[in-house]
């Protein structure tokens, strides 16, 4: 889907965060303007991934604004001082490439995937619309329309993301991740042209962006066009200090029903405000990814094994942890009950899971055989650069250096079963959760 | 990106990408045919293997059997339950996973150069000893059964079966390969062994192999997990009449976005004018932005955050289909206007401009398809399934940048049916009605 949001709801995560660790093919450096840059080599094919991601996300935006972060990304792609509206896809495009972006909480990220000789016309679009974005009222009026659809496409036709976006409201008490990527409805309604250019003016520059290109290239050649195209751009010595309003101590378990007489498969899912990667301090994260992994990471995981194979009251049980976050960021349990398994037996269900494994603590086999598949995919990822960039990029814009994404993989496998014990006693709390059934309303019939 | 090693690094810039993919055909010991790509900068392999035939082989009362089969390939073989298979799998850090469509089962497998003997012996033991347990069946035909009542309220879902139901009528295109809530409760094991024993045969045999892997290696392991299988298979059904006429269906559902799915009649893949009418597409509707659905509806209106159209050639019928999705009050509009385009095309055609830049972008966006193992084993079995020959990648280009503007204007005014686009709408949309 082009121009596609970065969708933070549920199913969708569980992706391991895990970074080829051949520091050869990586090399990284800064420009004289503050503009980080990440190289990842891959000489197989002559194609390049070329890739500007910049500090700033919804969880940036000024209060009242919910959505400019993505409805700037569209916008991006209209015109600019020497370009006209849609002339950077239709360049990419006639040079046989494709191009998109992305926005999620903390980052918004343009990209372009194209034959590895035309990585200079690629930079010197890119750079142009770093400052020179040029909008016109229709373009405010016409997009504003395509991303009310889009939230029509991805929220408010699907009952599973309506139940998201309330499970996070009420997870985050003042932070901004508890307001949707895409926008409150009311609130995107009312976008302007001046709500897009305060925020570009005041996030999209140098000394706020990651460079990522992937693919064959020559770091030295990249450095080159860097300082050439990206170089010569001022750093905004405005740039706002990054900081958003915080978590006060979350000192009540929160439960809620979202009903809805779309709902066909109902379910129940927990989410627990926990620590992101912190630079420099990944431990913890570690712990909380393994315990992720173990609980509900597959086939074998703790939560399947007793749920769906012995009691069998589930047809699914998951966790995950989105681990690469610049804030305090969310740790999720979901469980679809089997046919005839109420919402309040799966919960217990669960409950009771959960104290189970507590009780018995982690088993060595079971966190092996986890290390195990996450070391050999490091040479899986070797086949594919573009996902190395992808997680430098999403990590160098969540806060994390390089040193932390490439001390990653270590970090992981030094983790003990205690470990992963003593970060789910100490975190998952029910003080600092809620719970949430999805269900068809009782009264409905169809 | 990263097509395959190359020794030629000089030339580069001139030299497309895919010129430089060496297909090799292996044929094993006992005699089975794969294509290889040598690969051995990483030590894994992609292996991709496919069998035609898909869940259109299912017994019309037994719908969903062969997916409900796919799904229970990973629930247990030989002497392991479905969870001492999975803990081996796990521990051998390999993947294996199982797609069955409308035409294939497939199955997907990628493992390590230091464990592949294991990994081959697990394959072999899955392809040739599932167990399909009694308790494996329920806990997966739960599974399906879940996912299809997911579907009874997705408007997408919705829209697809009506579409196919219309089109195809009984032919097992006119229903989901998934089987309704009904056919799959009653499915029994027998019915799952047979789907299994109609499924897996080597008269429709696909292979594509890719990576760290000699193409000897490959013989041996072609033969360890494939030459044991019966030489045939359940018989495949006949092509189906496809019945699409011009109008509107509308699928009441209450939710706040209407999805349109349109369609008319499709063009095969072996059709001398199939190029035409793929570049026609790109710039109708197939290509990202520049399409002039995606300009008229989206850009120019905002009516909607996307609007597609593709040509569906599969074994069994050729169709010609497209997506939009507009709030209720917008969904006629964006219609009417994606009608128009329709029209417009098969009357006055496509400009040299269009066709120009359509060429060049697919013919260069063609070698990023080649972007990592897996996906060029796949790309491999798919050339074989529609009898490409083994040096297609190399002459594909050429083939896209004959076609001229008289052909491709030729091809609009015979395939473009803007009378016979049939657009069936699920949701609550307004100013519009089924119209026959």
């Amino acid at each position: 889907m082009v121009r596609a949001l970065v969708l933070s709801a549920a199913l969708v995560f569980a992706t391991p965060l895990l970074a080829y660790n051949g520091h050869e093919a990586v090399t990284t450096f800064t420009l004289d303007n503050g503009m980080e840059v990440v190289v990842v080599e891959d000489h197989r094919a002559p194609v390049v991934q070329h890739m500007v991601w910049y500090r700033a996300g919804s969880a940036d935006e000024p209060v009242g604004s919910s959505g400019v972060a993505h409805f700037l990304e569209h916008l991006l792609f209209k015109g600019t001082d020497t370009m006209a509206p849609g002339e950077l896809s239709a360049t990419v495009a006639a040079n046989g490439g494709t191009d998109n972006a992305f926005t999620s909480y903390d980052y918004t990220a343009y990209f372009q995937r194209v034959a590895a000789d035309r990585l200079e016309l690629m930079m010197r679009m890119e750079a142009d619309r770093m400052r020179n974005v040029r909008l016109t009222e229709n373009d405010i009026v016409t997009e504003r329309n395509v991303i009310l659809e889009e939230r029509n496409q991805r929220t408010e036709n699907n009952p599973r993301a309506l139940f998201g976006e309330q499970l996070n409201a009420a997870q985050f008490l003042n932070h901004r991740y508890g307001v949707p990527v895409i926008g409150w409805k009311h609130e995107m309604e009312e976008l302007d042209m001046d709500d897009a250019l305060s925020f570009y003016r005041t996030y999209y520059a140098p000394n706020n962006a990651i460079l990522v290109v992937t693919g064959d290239v020559d770091p030295q050649e990249v450095r080159a066009l860097a300082e050439k195209h990206y170089g010569v751009i001022p750093a905004n010595p405005d740039l706002p200090e990054r900081y958003r309003s915080q978590e006060p101590p979350q000192t009540a378990e929160r439960r809620l029903i979202y009903k809805d007489p779309r709902v066909s498969q109902p379910y129940v899912q927990r989410s627990y405000l926990v620590p992101e990667r912190d630079p420099g301090d990944q431990e913890t994260a570690a712990a909380l990814y393994l315990l992720a992994e173990l609980l509900g990471g597959g086939t074998t995981s703790y939560l399947n094994e007793k749920l769906q194979f012995d009691a069998q009251k589930v047809v699914y049980a998951g966790s995950w942890y989105r681990g690469v976050s610049l804030d305090d960021t969310t740790f999720d349990l979901i469980v679809v009950p089997a046919e005839g398994v109420s919402l309040q037996e799966a919960e217990a269900a669960m409950d009771q899971a959960m104290a189970e494994f507590l009780a018995e603590g982690v088993k060595q086999e079971d966190l092996d055989r986890i290390k195990m598949q996450l070391r050999a995919s490091l040479i899986y990822a070797r086949d594919n650069v573009d996902g190395i960039g992808n997680r430098y990029g999403q990590a160098l814009a969540s806060g994390l250096t390089v040193e932390d994404v490439q001390a990653w993989p270590e970090i992981l496998q030094a983790v003990t079963g205690d470990e992963i014990l003593a970060a789910a006693r100490e975190f998952l709390r029910p003080e600092a959760s809620v719970t949430g059934w999805l269900m068809r309303d009782e009264e409905v019939t169809q | 990106m990263k097509a395959i090693a190359t020794f030629v690094a000089a030339l580069l810039l001139a030299l497309p990408a895919w010129a430089e993919i060496q297909i090799q055909e292996v044929t094993s010991p006992k005699g089975i045919k794969a294509w290889l790509v040598e690969e051995h900068s990483i030590p894994f392999t992609a292996l991709e293997i496919r069998f035609r035939g898909g869940t259109s082989l299912d017994d019309p009362d037994k719908r969903g059997a062969v997916y409900l089969m796919s799904g229970l390939l990973e629930e247990g073989a030989g002497d392991m339950d479905a969870r001492s298979y999975a803990r081996e799998l796990e521990s051998l850090a390999a993947s294996f996973s199982y797609n069955a469509t409308d035409d294939s089962v497939a199955i997907s497998a990628q493992f390590l150069t230091e464990n592949r003997d294991q990994v081959v012996d697990l394959l072999r033991t899955t392809i040739h000893e599932p167990r399909f347990d009694q308790d494996a069946i329920d806990r997966v035909r739960a599974q399906v059964l879940s996912g299809l009542k997911s579907d009874e309220t997705n408007p997408n879902k919705i829209a697809s079966r009506h579409f196919a139901k219309m089109a195809y009528g009984e032919h097992p295109y006119g229903s989901e390969g998934k089987g309704t809530i009904e056919s799959v409760s009653a499915l029994t094991r027998d019915d799952i062994v047979a789907a299994y024993r109609g499924v897996f045969a080597k008269d429709r045999l696909y292979v594509g192999a890719v990576g760290d892997i000699t193409a000897e290696e490959l013989g041996v392991l072609l033969d360890t997990l494939l030459a044991d299988l019966p030489e045939t298979g359940a018989p495949i059904p006949g092509k189906a009449e496809v019945n699409i006429s011009g109008g509107v269906s509308v699928v009441e559902f209450d939710t706040p976005q209407s999805v349109a799915l349109f369609a008319q009649k499709g063009i095969d893949r072996d059709d001398p004018d199939f190029f035409a009418a793929y570049i026609l597409n790109h710039i109708l509707g197939g290509g990202g932005f520049e399409s002039r659905l995606m300009q008229e509806v989206r850009e120019k209106r905002g009516l909607t955050y996307g609007v597609y159209s593709y040509l569906v050639p599969k074994d069994l019928a050729s169709v010609y289909l497209g997506s939009v999705a507009s709030a209720n009050d917008r969904i006629a509009e964006a219609i009417e206007v994606i009608r128009a385009e329709w029209r417009r095309a098969a009357e006055e055609g496509v400009t040299e401009k269009e066709l120009q830049d359509a060429k060049t972008y697919l013919t260069g966006a063609y070698p990023l398809r080649f972007d990592g193992n897996a996906q060029i084993a796949g790309i491999m079995v798919g050339m074989q399934m529609e009898g490409l020959p083994i040096d297609y990648i190399a002459t594909r280009n050429d083939k896209v940048n004959a076609v001229t503007l008289d052909e491709i204007n030729r091809v609009a005014r015979e395939l473009l049916d803007p009378e016979g686009l049939h657009f069936t709408v699920v949701g609550k949309p307004v100013g519009l009605e089924t119209t026959n």
